[in-house]
């Protein structure tokens, strides 16, 4: 890691602690604030926590890019109210108009602020579109129970178009597409050519335990070895502080290859679901955000297949 | 431990533990729910329901369940029953206060051949108090539970194979193995019944459930036996610890709803 970039890091967490405002749940006011990444790059950094009332279940870094003619807003946020805040925030940020709105995977809070965005383009993958299709009702449910008054009038508004990995059509900016997997069946990342910056979206979390719903383990795995050779200046993930290195991306695969070696060896002692969730975690993860919510989650999502593959027919 | 038990209660639990002639300590006649450490309103008429209005049910922290404090998925959500320190346990009677089918199992481990433990995954409907209760040769219920909160609907979606249709392919399937204890002593065996166990609640889906397993030795001796209802999880996985390692392979015996034989070795 070069001096700059380690100085950029520093520079970004100082930022970052100093910027990021409680939300106020007497007004459903999430207080969102653009903190510049570089010129006319932007991110909106939410609570390194679990979804929760108090946070008013910003828990997700969105952001946006502004080109000659318009803005790229990257994610929409859990809610109708945070869409609409974030697209106030945008306009008070720059007078360009928002011209598109990518998903970086078929996360709730990925787009669940999109009603705010009814009148422009709404991009995703294909595999992701199917995904949120399948399970809009269900995250719509889920939100309302864990953050209550925040999701007032939120309903799941789809994106309406296809994108691909590529070149991504923002006048006066390169920006590129890379389509991975693991996290979900389809993970964007948007590399940012000119500023170096990377949204590495859900691939990526720094300081907090990853979530695994839709995890893939090995297709993860190898996703965060072609994004360890993507050269950046800042990595943006969508849970975690900003970083200026590769911690993140460090942290992840650590964390998903201790997870590949407990489980495997659970499975071969015979162990149920309750007990690998009462096994002993190393420090390190237990000192991350949302551990005691999110590690019981892994296990759910994950342990069954490895005992499936202990418990079928030799 | 239960949430909220006093020092008095657990004195009183201690008492009642130690000296079984010992009548439990009176329900005080302005608690609604009978004493329940976990408040659970519902508690009284389950007591009358499942063990009868003469039974003697006390509350015993020799009785363990263990769950996540949140089901993640509440169509899976895993369970852990331990019995320590309680002897001559007959059988273990699972109950959840506030799904709409409240009983889910009831496990009988034959003396010498299974421990009184059992881990099993089930679905939830909503949060609610899950319990485990233990009766002993003298006829007592020994009841132990644990909380589990919930994002809700778990008895009233329909499975995954029941979704795809691919029940049909896999129905009655056994398969699971045999684990060496970790002390050296005994063996845990883990099985997986593949079956939709459609708990009659989704429309148009009747209730289509396994009822009964046994698991017997090579040489025919009985280890333990288990009545299953609706609200088991889809594709059944349980775990059961063995008191020995008695002789292979075991044979794995049950029978659904609609008269299914289940047969299988491990």
């Amino acid at each position: 890691m070069s001096a700059r970039s380690r100085m950029l890091a520093a520079l970004a967490a100082w930022v970052a602690a100093a910027a990021l405002a409680a939300p106020d749940a007497a007004t459903l006011d999430y207080r969102l604030s653009a903190r510049a990444l570089a010129p006319g790059v932007y991110v909106v950094e939410g609570a390194n926590e679990d979804f929760s009332r108090a946070n008013g279940c910003n828990i997700i870094n969105t952001g946006f890019i502004v080109g000659d003619d318009g803005v790229l807003v990257i994610n929409t946020g859990p809610s109708r109210r945070y869409g609409e805040q974030l697209r106030a925030l945008v306009a008070k940020t720059t007078p360009r108009p928002v011209k598109q709105v990518l998903h970086l995977n078929l996360h709730p809070d990925y787009f669940l602020g999109n009603q705010a965005f009814a009148d422009v383009p709404r991009l995703a993958t294909a595999a992701t579109r199917s995904g949120m299709r399948a399970e809009a009702k269900a995250y719509e449910d889920n939100l309302y129970r864990l953050c209550g008054d925040w999701m007032k009038g939120t309903e799941a508004l789809l994106p309406d178009r296809e994108i691909a990995a590529g070149p991504v059509a923002l006048a006066g900016r390169r920006l590129e597409l890379r389509e991975l997997a693991g996290h979900t069946a389809s993970d964007l990342v948007l590399v940012d050519r000119d500023s170096g910056v990377v949204f590495a979206g859900g691939l990526v979390f720094v300081d907090r335990i990853p979530t695994t719903p839709h995890a893939r383990l090995p297709d993860w795995q190898r996703s965060l070895d072609a994004l360890a050779g993507q050269p950046h200046q800042v990595l943006v993930p969508s849970h975690g502080p900003v970083v200026g290195d590769a911690r993140g991306i460090e942290q992840t695969r650590r964390y998903l290859q201790w997870l590949d070696r407990s489980f495997t060896a659970a499975a071969q002692r015979g162990l149920d679901l309750v007990e690998v969730m009462a096994l002993p975690v190393p420090a390190e993860f237990r000192g991350w955000a949302a551990f005691a919510t999110e590690y019981p989650r892994n296990v759910v999502h994950l342990y069954p297949g490895y005992e499936a593959r202990t418990l079928q027919r030799p | 431990m239960f949430p909220g038990a006093t020092p008095l209660r657990r004195r009183r639990l201690l008492l009642a533990a130690l000296s079984p002639l010992i009548v439990p300590p009176a329900r005080a006649a302005d608690d609604p729910t009978g004493g329940d450490p976990f408040r659970s309103i519902q508690w009284p008429g389950l007591q009358r329901e499942h063990f009868g209005a003469d039974a003697r049910v006390e509350f015993d922290p020799r009785v363990q369940v263990r769950g996540p404090a949140l089901a993640e998925n509440p169509v899976v959500v895993p369970i852990s029953v331990a019995v320590e320190g309680l002897p001559d346990v007959q059988r273990i009677v699972v109950i959840v206060d506030r799904n709409p089918i409240r009983k889910v199992l009831e496990f009988e481990p034959r003396p010498g051949r299974a421990l009184p433990a059992i881990s099993f995954r089930f679905r939830l409907e909503q949060a609610s108090p899950v319990r485990a209760a233990a009766q002993t040769r003298d006829g007592v219920w020994h009841v132990g539970g644990t909380l589990v909160d919930s994002s809700g609907g778990g008895c009233t979606v329909s499975g995954v194979t029941r979704q795809d249709g691919s029940w049909a392919q896999t129905l009655g399937q056994v398969s699971g193995r045999v684990f060496p204890e970790l002390d050296g002593r005994g063996a845990r065996l883990r099985v997986r019944v593949m079956h939709p166990m459609d708990t009659g609640l989704v429309g148009g889906i009747p209730a289509f459930f396994l009822k009964r397993i046994a698991v017997h030795d090579a040489g025919g001796t009985e280890l333990l036996r288990l009545s299953t209802f609706e609200p088991v999880s889809e594709n059944p996985v349980f775990s059961f610890d063995l008191a020995g390692r008695p002789p292979g392979p075991l044979r794995v015996s049950g029978i659904d709803n609609n008269g299914n034989r289940i047969e299988g070795t491990v």
